[in-house]
């Protein structure tokens, strides 16, 4: 597979993707600047974490505009692989490719740190690898993460199993301890903690790989 | 020249962090009878006296670009620019 990790001004995880794909999964992957147009030959689109345009006006908010975003909405809609993590989510929901908005810590403070994590739906492309209910720990840090969706949008991601991950302690005062939401065909995920920064064991914790893996297995599979 | 004034700010059923903190900040200054501080964002845009469809297009900009609806409500004035 070979996988676009796209690189706005202010990201800064982008590197952190590139080697949980280069190295955790062996994958081929490519940073692709955000003034590109186009991402042919790519199967799968990587939003990093990070702080885009200095999150300006609101988080994700003005990288919504960059060229190559029109190419983000095409995968989306071709059901191709959609992954945002932190801004990147922040990034995936100002584009109404995911429900609701990631707003400021209930606290207003900024966390950083270890978390538990539970895997709520594992039918979609990005958990098939984990146990449902299985508990992962994956590491956090963000300042407006606390997700926010009004109660008839709540019921219809319940409904719909488009919650993929809560958090065991609501770290940040988000609705339902949502850490993390799939969209209606499960091929966009967005969530808050950092499954790339927990790939292998000296990172403190390898639980982020089966997110990478279970890409590739829903690629075999499909390809089959 | 017109100048448009942009207000956005979190709708009611949305907790206003920042706006929680500078209230509780507000009171121990002492004015303990402010009950309630809501922050919010402020533009200014300036436009041509002869722009057509002014405020279809405001509209557009605060929808997809000032204001996150999902969250965020907004209001504008247009007055004459000095």
């Amino acid at each position: 597979m070979k996988f676009a990790v796209i690189n706005f001004p202010g990201s800064n995880c982008d590197m952190d993707l590139f080697y949980a794909i280069k190295d955790g999964i062996n994958e081929n992957v490519q940073l692709v600047d955000y003034r590109e147009k186009s991402l042919a030959g790519f199967d799968a689109v990587m939003v990093p974490g990070g702080f885009s345009y200095g999150d300006y006006l609101r988080s994700g908010a003005i990288a919504v505009h960059a060229p190559i975003v029109k190419e983000i909405i095409r995968f989306a809609a071709e059901g191709k692989i959609v992954f945002g993590v932190c801004n990147g989510f922040q990034i995936l929901t100002e584009l109404n490719l995911l429900p609701g908005a990631l707003i400021r810590n209930e606290k207003s403070r900024f966390v950083c740190d270890i978390t538990d994590l539970t895997v709520i739906n594992n039918q979609i492309a990005f958990t098939n690898q984990y146990q449902k209910d299985e508990t992962i720990r994956i590491p956090v840090a963000h300042g407006e993460g606390r997700y926010y969706c009004d109660e008839k949008t709540l019921k219809e991601i319940t409904d719909n199993n488009q919650i993929i991950f809560k958090y065991n302690d609501n770290i940040n005062g988000s609705v339902d301890q949502i850490a993390g939401v799939t969209n209606k065909k499960g091929n966009v995920l967005g969530m808050m903690p950092h499954p790339e920064r927990a790939i292998e064991d000296i990172l403190g914790s390898a639980d982020g790989l089966k997110l990478f893996q279970s890409i590739i297995n829903e690629q075999v599979r499909v390809n089959n | 020249m017109k100048l448009v004034k942009v207000y956005v700010t979190l709708k009611k059923s949305v907790l206003d962090a920042q706006g929680e903190a500078i209230k509780s900040a507000i009171n121990t200054m002492g004015y303990d009878k402010v009950s309630d501080v809501h922050m919010g964002k402020y533009f200014e845009l300036s436009f041509p006296d002869d722009y057509a469809e002014l405020e279809k297009d405001v509209d557009t900009i605060c929808d997809d670009l000032l204001a996150n609806p999902n969250i965020e409500t907004y209001r504008y004035e247009i007055a004459e620019a000095e």
